[in-house]
């Protein structure tokens, strides 16, 4: 391999490592406040799609404007996801809020397929993301600096919210502790309100730009790169942030670069993040960046 | 002045409080002494709206609370600090003060108060970037009465915030408590520590099995023969 071919690999890595990152997000925010595995969280990023799709196709918007409202609908859908489906369910055993984003996750998919039909959908990609650029010798593809960079400026966002606001600060108290923050004046619901909207948000974005590397729309486009999302926060620790961001990095190097240099394996290729899924429940079942969960009195 | 009458408090299936009626007059201090199970938490659970099983009514200066959940009771000025503390271990010492003023948005008033709690703690204010779990548990408890001060509350209910301190410690959240109520601030203080509670309060209710069996102004129940065998060890 030369280094030309390294260097494009490399970006490839950091293209599909940002968007698990960016869906693993979702996933390990929910759990690190509710405990609950969001299952539905990879229709969000099917939908999220979609509605780019939608927004080009029937209303004639301009990309960036599509992609921007597309972020806001599916950040509101994942709001209602929460209020409908798993609000009602706050105080009821930890499982039934599970199943019942299972049946979300179903349900969504279905609709999908009835409303946008099941056939695949070629996605409109903008001139300028396509056109390869040379920098001394190497053809990079402007898509895979656009999708880090602006993975990299999403994530930069949740760090300020989490860390910098009142909503953050709401949010890391409720993920320890929901009854004494409740007791403190925090508005609980309003606040996981907030974070799934932030979880959906993030994983729409990764969605649309998951087109734009794949350009192909399904109604089932979700579940693969959901599950290995959901593989990612769990191999960086579930719950916690940092820990997403490593484990969706670490799991795009590991298929792209495996493919790379063992190019007879690339048939494998999906196996890979399972396999990783499996090495780190035996060995390290808390992932690389996870706390010790404590039983909560 | 909170009013609570025949209050009534059940977890799935068991009641712990039966129908008690307590008056918490402003600018007092009021203990609740008993045994454990007596139902001095779940009174407290209850006031603060954590407890969604209850019944019976309770009015704070002519309003109605009995169906507020914890957000509108902490706006309303009544704030708890649960026993065990319960601070925030993964968050600084600052952080978590800043979380007790969540329901507030007056930045100056929020600023001043936090000047106020880092002067009645000074260990607080060396300690402010510190994670809240790596602080001594004297210091833990002084976070969280701290942390329920920054909401800037006319009525603060503290459940056992003298558990498992050393006795120099203890002196000093008594002295705390006695400071706070000369700003101003209504107290109604669960505890075990029934001789020390007493001593420092207006008025006292023992509680047993969830019922009131005896009230009247600390000094009353100090020479109390029943309380003296019950509660002050003879």
């Amino acid at each position: 391999m030369n280094l030309a071919t390294f260097i494009q690999n490399i970006l490839n890595s950091l293209t599909l490592g940002s968007l698990y990152a960016l869906v693993a997000i979702g996933y390990t925010m929910v759990y690190g406040i509710l405990r609950l595995i969001n299952f539905a969280h990879s229709e969000i990023f099917m939908l999220g799609a979609y509605f780019v799709f939608w927004g080009i196709t029937l209303v004639h918007l301009p990309w960036p404007v599509a992609m921007v409202l597309a972020i806001l609908v599916t950040a509101s859908l994942g709001v209602l996801v929460d209020q409908v489906a798993y609000r009602p369910l706050r105080d009821a055993p930890r499982i039934s809020a599970l199943i019942s984003s299972i049946g979300v996750s179903f349900f969504l998919q279905n609709v999908a397929i009835v409303f946008f039909q099941a056939i695949p959908r070629e996605v409109y990609r903008p001139q300028w993301l396509e056109d390869p650029i040379l920098f001394h010798g190497v053809r990079v593809l402007p898509l895979t600096l656009f999708v880090p960079l602006l993975s990299l400026v999403l994530m930069l966002l949740l760090i300020y919210i989490v860390y910098r606001t009142k909503t953050g600060l709401g949010m890391r108290a409720i993920s320890k502790d929901i009854e004494t923050s409740y007791l403190m004046g925090v508005p609980v619901n309003r606040v996981i309100a907030i974070t799934f909207g932030i979880g959906s948000a993030l994983a729409a974005a990764s969605g649309i730009m998951w087109a734009l590397r794949y350009p192909q729309l399904q109604p089932i486009m979700g579940t693969i790169p959901g599950f290995k999302a959901f593989i990612a926060a769990v191999f960086g620790g579930i719950g916690s942030i940092q820990g997403a961001v490593i484990g969706g990095l670490t799991l795009g190097f590991i298929e792209i670069m495996t493919v790379a240099f063992f190019p007879d394996l690339a048939g494998y290729r999906d196996a890979f993040a399972f396999v990783l899924l499996i090495l780190v429940l035996m060995v390290k079942p808390t992932g690389l960046l996870g706390e010790r969960p404590e039983d909560k009195v | 002045m909170l009013e609570i009458r025949d209050l009534h408090v059940a977890y799935g299936g068991i009641q712990a409080v039966k129908g008690i009626s307590i008056d918490v007059p402003t600018g007092r201090i009021v203990t609740l002494i008993g045994a454990n199970g007596a139902g001095k938490t779940s009174t407290l659970r209850a006031i603060s709206g954590l407890c969604k099983n209850r019944k019976g009514s309770i009015s704070w200066n002519g309003k109605d609370l009995t169906g507020s959940d914890p957000v509108a009771i902490v706006k309303a000025g009544i704030v708890m600090s649960p026993e065990g503390r319960r601070i925030f271990p993964h968050l600084t010492v600052l952080e978590n003060l800043q979380l007790g003023a969540y329901s507030r948005s007056d930045k100056d008033g929020i600023a001043s108060d936090m000047t106020w709690v880092f002067d009645l703690f000074p260990r607080l204010s060396e300690r402010r970037a510190q994670k809240g779990g790596t602080l001594s548990g004297g210091e833990q408890q002084m976070l969280a009465v701290g942390r329920a001060l920054m909401s800037k509350p006319a009525l603060v209910m503290l459940d056992e915030p003298s558990l498992g301190l050393a006795p120099l410690l203890v002196r000093e959240v008594f002295d705390i408590i006695r400071e706070i109520n000369d700003k101003g601030m209504t107290v109604l203080l669960v505890e075990q520590n029934a001789h020390a509670a007493l001593k420092i309060a207006h008025k006292a209710y023992v509680l047993e099995t969830g019922r009131v069996t005896l009230s009247g102004t600390g000094e009353e129940l100090i020479a109390d023969e029943r309380v003296r065998a019950a509660y002050l060890g003879g």
